[in-house]
């Protein structure tokens, strides 16, 4: 399946207030591979995230999903496509109801009522979440609502996942189980994070952004055990691999 | 601190609502339509007539019981409207001072009849509005108002509402908080500091809405919800909706009262 290939080329884009976020993004993402976009507050990842569902359209460059090209006309069928995780779960959650904010995708999609209430249960299933589906988002934990919102994502079966900071305001145990839920799907993943250790456990592959370009594309492996690298950009050894360098006193 | 005791308060009407008992699992559109009606009946006696509204309270007194509500957390937010209800009647008792009855002797006035009369009417109706709302889940009351072809956007208006209220008011907390935690005595208390929050939570709010309208995009959104359905109405929502109706009818057209007081006074005699 050679089609859900993410793939940007010299990418530019300006807000409208003339800050310029990407100065010339290219990099391409094949089927199933999963990469994590790391960089400083402000390097640019939701930008680039934003881009990538046609939320905000290149200023100059190109994007192509599944040999798509991203334009106005086109940014329905790729939103189709892509799967998009929020920040912040109080965002994507906004129907008064789990089930309902889960089967707001797959109706939107024009499936039958039959189709909808079956994708629902898979998806809440999926993400541990069946118990809550009569319960109001703002009766969930912080927790509970990322892997709600992971469902209604999951729900709408897309070829490709983006996430933005998945991880962030978890506790140990929900990261935890977040990162195994993530390691099992298949899909093609972009996932934007200040979880190195995350990213080191879910992506195979890294790619870190700096004032909006592209410092450094390679395995998460190489990449993030890099210290001086890291250190230009800001970043830091992920935490689990910071041991191996602790200087003794003695 | 008064505002979080408020903003839980407000959540406790809300968890009241997902209990599950034999009111609660009443159709929601029964439940509208019956307390409609319900209003319209107890409006509908004249101004100097009280004893035949008391036996209204039983509507309001079953929703409460059989929907197991403590008492205290209608009445208190009853009490908190009332002020509106005894300023409009609060002047009869010194324009009308026509004598109407005479009970025990004591001379009492039309004034003072309609005062009260305003009061029960508001007491009924008040509190059975305020128990609609806790016996059904809010999105249920939206669905209902839905199927009953109130206009979707105020119906999807609602929705938003009730969903971000919650969102909304923690950040108001937040933020109150974070002001009381720098604030020393009444300085940096004044109005101008409380008028710059309220403009920061107004900026914060539109920022939120522009993220949630962009999460609604990326899930297929073209400008129209399409809400589930799921009520079915069932054999005991019919026999609860006319056997209230009928009551009311009964209770409106028969001054039971009357009748109880006739009767007791025939046995005692």
């Amino acid at each position: 399946m050679s089609h859900h290939i993410v793939e940007l080329k010299d990418v530019f884009y300006s807000y409208p207030d003339g800050t310029e976020a990407l100065k010339g993004i290219s990099f391409r993402v094949i089927h199933g591979e999963s990469v994590g976009l790391v960089g400083t507050n402000g390097a640019g990842k939701t930008t680039l995230l934003l881009n990538l569902n046609g939320h905000l359209i290149p200023t100059r460059g190109e994007i192509s999903i599944g040999e798509v090209p991203l334009s106005k006309g086109t940014r329905q069928e790729i939103r189709r496509k892509v799967g998009f995780v929020f920040q912040r779960p109080d965002d994507q959650l906004f129907m008064p109801i789990v089930y309902e904010d889960v089967a707001f995708g797959p109706i939107n999609l024009g499936l039958s009522m039959e189709k909808v209430d079956e994708r629902v249960n898979d998806a809440l299933e999926m993400v541990g979440c069946l118990h809550l589906k009569n319960r109001p988002p703002h009766r969930l934990s912080e927790g509970q609502k990322r892997s709600v919102a992971i469902a209604t994502v999951m729900a709408m079966k897309p070829d490709i996942l983006v996430m933005d900071e998945p991880g962030s305001n978890l506790d140990p145990k929900s990261r935890r189980q977040l990162i195994n839920l993530l390691k099992g799907f298949k899909h093609t993943k972009i996932i934007a994070s200040h979880d190195l250790d995350m990213i080191l456990d879910v992506c195979e592959r890294c790619i870190i952004i700096k004032d909006g370009k592209i410092v450094a594309d390679g395995s998460s492996e190489e990449l993030l055990l890099n210290e001086t690298l890291l250190e230009e950009n800001n970043l830091e050894l992920p935490l689990s691999r910071q041991y191996l360098y602790v200087k003794r006193p003695f | 601190m008064t505002f979080d005791l408020e903003f839980f308060n407000l959540g406790y009407l809300d968890t009241l609502s997902n209990k599950d008992t034999l009111v609660h699992r009443i159709d929601p559109r029964i439940k509208i339509i019956v307390s409609f009606i319900f209003i319209l009946f107890v409006v509908s006696f004249q101004k100097y007539q009280i004893s035949s509204l008391m036996p209204f309270f039983l509507y309001p007194v079953f929703l409460l019981t059989a929907g197991d509500i403590p008492f205290k957390a209608i009445a208190k937010k009853v009490i908190v409207v009332s002020p509106f209800a005894l300023f409009i009647g609060i002047f009869n008792p010194i324009f009308d001072t026509n004598v109407i009855l005479t009970p025990f002797g004591i001379p009492v006035s039309g004034g003072w009849l309609s005062f009260f009369s305003i009061i029960i009417k508001f007491v009924l109706t008040v509190s059975t509005a305020i128990l609609l709302i806790a016996v059904t889940s809010f999105p249920g009351i939206c669905e209902a108002l839905e199927r009953m072809k109130v206009p979707k956007i105020f119906v999807i208006q609602l929705l938003f509402l009730y969903r971000y209220l919650f969102v909304l008011l923690d950040e108001a907390l937040r933020m109150v908080r974070a002001r009381e935690a720098r604030s020393f005595g009444s300085r940096g208390k004044e109005i101008r500091t409380f008028i710059r929050l309220i403009s920061v939570l107004l900026i914060r709010s539109v920022e939120r809405a522009e993220r949630i309208y962009r999460a609604m995009l990326s899930r297929g959104f073209r400008g129209e919800i399409r809400v589930l359905r799921r009520l079915h109405l069932r054999y005991f929502d019919i026999v609860f909706a006319t056997g209230s109706i009928t009551m009311f009818y009964i209770l409106r057209n028969y001054d039971v009262v009357d009748l109880i007081g006739a009767t007791l006074n025939r046995l005692l005699r």
